[in-house]
C-alpha cells in the first residue's frame, strides 16, 4: 500500500516530464504581488521551485536563492493563473443526437490537445481548464480539467484524481438549449423527469453494486452511464449545470437536494432574481458576462449585477467566472469579472471569481487558485491593474514554467492573432522554441 | 411685474433642446481635448465649447456635468432595429432568404426603434447608428442611418438609404446542393451579371427619354442598382478575406460604383490596394470571434491601417447568437489597448465614422454648429470599470444612469 501510494505520488512528475518540467529555481522579483485571499503588497518576491511556490513575501522576507533566474518584475503586477470553470477550446464534441442523456461520454476522448484555443488560453493567462461538452443534452458527458501546460497528449495536459484517473465533472443541463424533438425532452417539466429518473435508476444501480460487496459474481453488468453517475451521487465528480433562467436555477437547487449530488451553477443569468435562495443552499455559481442581453430567450434577462448581489448577502465565496469560449474569447477572461466589478461587485470578490474560488468548485484549490507557499506556481505577470482594459498580460507561467511571453513573436501572435494563428499547432513542444528563461 | 415679464421672456427663448455639459474632459474630436470645459447646446445645436473659465453658461440652462465628455458614438455599421434581442424568427428581419440580391428591400420598411437593443447601445453613448439588412446574403438590402432616439421610424432615421449592403466570401453562400452562389467565383459572376443587367437598364431609360412608353417598366432591383452605378448610394461590400477584398476592389474598378469596404479581416496582407482604391474600412468588432472567414484575423489590423493612411472605422457588426449585439464602445476599447491609444481609437467611433458616414458635417465631432449629441462618462470611456452615466441627442437627454 505504501509503495503504491508513493508510485502514485510520482505520477504527476512523471508526466510532467513529458513536456517541460521546471529544472531550475525562478525568482519573480519586485512586483506589486495580488495573493488572493491575503491582502496585496507592493515590491514582492515570489521564488517558484520544482513547479511550486517555494515563497512569496515583501522584499527582504523572502531570500533569492543563489542559482534562481531572475524576473524583474519592477512595475508589474503577479497574481495566479486564472482559473476558467467553463471552456469549450479544444473543438471537442461530447454527447451525439442519439440520447440527451449520456452520462458515459468522457471528453477525455474528444479534445484536440493541440487546438490553438490553448495557446490563446494561456495568453489571456488561464492556467486551469475545465472542458466541457455542450448544453444541448440534459446530461452531455464527463467533462475533463486541463492544467494549461505545454503538452502534446491529452494526458500531459489532464488533472488526475487521487486514484490516478483523468479528472473532470458532469456536465448538465435545463432549460431552452436541451429541449428538442423525442427523445429529447419538449418541456422543463419533462426535462426535470427525464433526470430524475436516470438518478433513480443509478441508485439502484449503487444499490445492487453495495449488495454484491465486492462478489464478482453478484456485481450488475458494467454500465458506462451508470458508473458515471454513480461517481456524481459518490460527490467524486461535481455537476457543472447549465441554466440561465430563474426557475431553470431553482431546478436544479432542488433537485442537487433530493439526490445529494455537488452541483456548480453555470451561467446563471437570472441569479440576482434568486440570490436569496442560492445562498440559502450555498450553491456555488460560475456566472457568465455577456456585453449585452438576449440573443436567446433564456438569456432575455441577463445582467451583470448577479456577482454584486451573491456578494452582498454575505457570500463571496459563490462568486465565480467563466468565459464559455467562444462565447467570450479566453483572451478576455479578466474582462469579464472588469465587467462584474462596473456593475457593482468589489475587486476584492472579483479576483477571487477568478482564481480562487473557481479553484473550489473544481476541487483543485489545494493546488491553484493563490499565491502561497506549496501550492502550483501558476503565476501572471501583468503590465498593470487587472482591470484595466489598457493591462496586457505578459506573462504566463504554469508549474514554474513560463508558457507564454508577450515579447516572444512566436507567443504574441496568440494575443494578437494574425495568419494562420487559429491553426491547431503543427509543432511538438520541444520543437517551438526557446522563450528564454524558463 | 417687470421680473415676472423677464422671467416669463426668458422662459419664452428656452427651448427644450438646449443643454450645458461640463467635462473635467471634454474630448471634441476636432483639435486638442479641453481640460475642464464646457458644451453650449443651443436648440439642439453646439452653440459654443470651450473652457469653462470663458464659456459662459446661458441662464436657465440646465446644466450636467461628467469627468470625459465625448462626442455622442457612431457605430458605424450594425443590425440592431432590424435584428432584435429575443432572436426568434419574429424579430429578426435582417436577412429575408427568398433571393440572394435583393438590393430593393428598403430598412425603412423594418426598422424598429424601440427595440431593445437600441435602447441598450445608447445607454452606453451610441447617438448614431447604420443599421440595416444584414451580412448575410450577396446583397442582402439597404440600410440607413438613425439617432437612437424616438418611437417612430420618422423620428429616428436621418438617412433613409445609406448604403446597399452586399457580401463576399462564405456569409454569402447558400447552403444546399444546386442553390447560388455556391462558390466564391459564382459570387462574383452574380454580382457582375445584376450590375450589368443594371446598366442595361439604364441605358434602355436613358434611350426612351421623356416618351413614357418606351419606357421599360419599373424594376425596383435595378433602380436600387442603378443608383449604385450612379454613385448616388455606396455599395458596402462585407469582405474578410484577402482574396474576397480584392474581388471587391476588381468590381469596383469594373463598374465604377462607391465603394465601402466592411470586415475587411485580412485588409492587412492587401494594404497597397485597399490605400491605392482610395477605399474606406468598416472595420470588424476586433471582439469578433476570429473564425471561419475572419480566422486570420487580428488585434493590430486597425494599427496597420493608421500607419497606411487609410480610412477606417469600427463596427458592432452582427451576431447571431449571444451577445445579440456588439457595444462599439466596448469593441473600440479593445482597438485602443492593443495600439490604437485612446485618442485613435476615440476619434475612430466619432470623427472618423462620421466622414465615412458622409455625415460629418452634421455629426461626429464638438463643433459650433454641429448636432448637440453628446456622451458622457465617470472616467477614461474606454476603462471596463467606467460607466456611461448620460447620453444627449441634439440637447435632449436621452439615457441618464450608470450603464
Amino acid at each position: 500500500m505504501t509503495i503504491h501510494r508513493a508510485l502514485l505520488a510520482c505520477l504527476p512528475l512523471v508526466l510532467a516530464a513529458s513536456s517541460l518540467a521546471q529544472d531550475k529555481p525562478v525568482a519573480f522579483v519586485g512586483a506589486r504581488i495580488l495573493p488572493i485571499g491575503s491582502a496585496p503588497f507592493d515590491d514582492g518576491i515570489l521564488v517558484a521551485r520544482g513547479g511550486v511556490i517555494a515563497a512569496v513575501g515583501a522584499r527582504g522576507s523572502v531570500a533569492i536563492p543563489a542559482d534562481a533566474v531572475v524576473v524583474d518584475c519592477k512595475g508589474k503586477t503577479l497574481m495566479p493563473g486564472l482559473v476558467d470553470t467553463h471552456s469549450h477550446v479544444g473543438g471537442g464534441w461530447g454527447a451525439d443526437d442519439s440520447a440527451p442523456i449520456q452520462p458515459g461520454v468522457r471528453m477525455l476522448d474528444a479534445v484536440n490537445c493541440r487546438d490553438s484555443g490553448l495557446q490563446r488560453a494561456q495568453a489571456g493567462g488561464i492556467t486551469t481548464l475545465n472542458v466541457m461538452s455542450g448544453s444541448g443534452h440534459l446530461m452531455s458527458g464527463q467533462t475533463i480539467y486541463l492544467k494549461n501546460r505545454d503538452a502534446d497528449t491529452i494526458e500531459g495536459l489532464a488533472y488526475k484524481f487521487p486514484d490516478g484517473s483523468p479528472m473532470g465533472g458532469m456536465k448538465m443541463a435545463n432549460g431552452t438549449n436541451s429541449q428538442g424533438e423525442a427523445p429529447f425532452p419538449g418541456t422543463r417539466g419533462k426535462s426535470a423527469s427525464l433526470v430524475r429518473e436516470q438518478f433513480i435508476a443509478a441508485q439502484e444501480y449503487r444499490r445492487k453494486v453495495q449488495a454484491a460487496n465486492g462478489d464478482a459474481d453478484k456485481l450488475p453488468p458494467r454500465d458506462l452511464a451508470m458508473e458515471g453517475l454513480l461517481e456524481v451521487l459518490d460527490k467524486k465528480r461535481i455537476v457543472h449545470h447549465h441554466t440561465h433562467r430563474h426557475d431553470d436555477i431553482l431546478t436544479v437547487l432542488r433537485l442537487a437536494k433530493e439526490f445529494d449530488f455537488r452541483v456548480v451553477l453555470h451561467h446563471v443569468s437570472e441569479a440576482y432574481k434568486v440570490a436569496d435562495e442560492i445562498v440559502a443552499a450555498h450553491i456555488p455559481c460560475s456566472l457568465i458576462v455577456i456585453d449585452t442581453p438576449g440573443g436567446k430567450l433564456e438569456a432575455m434577462d441577463f445582467d451583470a449585477r448577479s456577482a454584486a448581489d451573491l456578494e452582498a448577502r454575505g457570500a463571496p465565496e459563490l462568486v465565480a467566472f467563466h468565459t464559455d469560449d467562444w462565447i467570450t474569447d479566453s483572451r478576455l477572461f479578466l474582462r469579464s469579472a472588469a465587467l462584474a466589478v462596473r456593475a457593482g461587485c468589489s475587486r476584492e470578490t472579483a479576483l477571487a471569481g477568478l482564481t480562487k474560488n473557481p479553484a473550489a468548485m473544481l476541487d483543485l484549490d489545494k493546488r491553484v487558485g493563490t499565491l502561497e507557499p506549496g501550492k502550483d506556481a501558476d503565476v501572471l505577470v501583468l503590465s498593470g491593474d487587472p482591470f484595466s482594459v489598457y493591462t496586457r498580460v505578459e506573462q504566463t507561467w504554469v508549474e514554474g514554467v513560463k508558457v507564454f511571453d508577450i515579447s516572444v513573436a512566436a507567443d504574441k501572435k496568440y494575443a494578437e492573432g494574425g495568419w494562420g494563428v487559429g491553426q491547431p499547432r503543427a509543432e511538438n513542444i520541444c520543437c517551438m522554441g526557446d522563450r528564454g528563461d524558463h | 411685474m417687470k421680473t415676472f415679464l423677464a422671467l416669463a421672456l426668458l422662459a419664452a427663448s428656452l427651448s427644450a433642446q438646449d443643454l450645458a455639459v461640463k467635462g473635467r474632459v471634454v474630448f471634441t474630436s476636432d483639435g486638442a481635448a479641453i481640460q475642464d470645459g464646457v458644451v453650449i447646446v443651443r436648440a439642439g445645436k453646439i452653440a459654443a465649447v470651450g473652457p469653462a473659465a470663458t464659456t459662459a453658461i446661458p441662464a436657465g440652462f440646465r446644466t450636467i456635468s461628467a469627468a470625459f465628455v465625448t462626442p455622442g458614438l457612431i457605430d458605424a455599421h450594425s443590425v440592431i432595429g432590424l435584428a432584435g434581442y429575443l432572436n426568434q424568427p419574429t424579430d429578426q428581419d435582417q436577412h429575408d432568404t427568398s433571393a440572394p440580391i435583393q438590393p430593393e428591400l428598403r430598412a425603412i420598411d423594418a426598422y424598429n426603434a424601440r427595440e431593445r437593443l437600441v435602447e441598450w447601445v445608447r445607454g452606453f453613448g451610441v447617438t448614431t447608428i447604420h443599421t440595416g439588412h444584414g451580412p448575410s446574403a450577396l446583397i442582402s438590402g439597404q440600410t440607413l442611418v438613425a439617432k437612437t432616439r424616438g418611437d417612430t421610424i420618422d423620428e429616428a432615421v436621418i438617412v433613409p438609404r445609406a448604403m446597399i449592403a452586399a457580401t463576399l466570401g462564405d456569409g454569402a453562400k447558400e447552403q444546399g446542393k444546386g442553390k447560388s452562389p455556391g462558390t466564391a467565383a459564382k459570387e462574383v459572376a452574380m454580382l457582375r451579371e445584376a450590375f450589368l443587367g443594371a446598366a442595361d437598364y439604364k441605358k434602355k431609360l436613358g434611350a426612351a427619354g421623356t416618351d413614357a412608353g418606351k419606357k421599360p417598366d419599373r424594376d425596383l432591383r435595378k433602380e436600387a442598382l442603378v443608383d449604385v452605378l450612379d454613385g448616388k448610394v455606396p455599395l458596402l461590400v462585407t469582405a474578410q478575406r484577402h482574396q474576397d477584398i480584392e474581388s471587391a476592389l476588381r468590381l469596383q474598378k469594373e463598374f465604377g460604383f462607391k465603394l465601402v469596404l466592411d470586415g475587411a479581416a485580412e485588409a492587412y496582407v492587401v494594404l497597397d490596394a485597399i490605400r491605392a482604391a482610395k477605399v474606406p474600412i468598416i472595420a470588424h468588432a476586433p471582439m469578433a470571434r476570429f473564425s471561419g472567414d475572419l480566422e486570420n484575423a487580428s488585434r493590430e489590423t486597425p494599427l496597420k491601417l493608421r500607419d497606411a493612411g487609410i480610412p477606417f472605422t469600427f463596427q458592432s457588426g452582427f451576431e447571431s447568437y449571444v451577445p445579440k449585439t456588439r457595444v462599439v464602445l466596448y469593441e473600440a476599447a479593445i482597438a485602443a489597448a492593443h495600439g490604437l491609444g485612446q485618442d485613435g481609437a476615440l476619434r475612430a467611433i466619432t470623427i472618423d465614422a462620421a466622414r465615412i458616414l458622409g455625415l460629418d458635417g452634421r455629426i461626429g465631432s464638438i463643433a459650433t454648429g454641429k448636432d448637440g449629441d453628446l456622451a458622457l462618462y465617470d472616467g477614461d470611456p474606454f476603462e471596463y470599470t467606467t460607466h456611461c452615466t448620460a447620453t444627449v441627442i441634439e440637447g435632449v437627454v436621452v439615457f441618464e444612469g450608470k450603464r
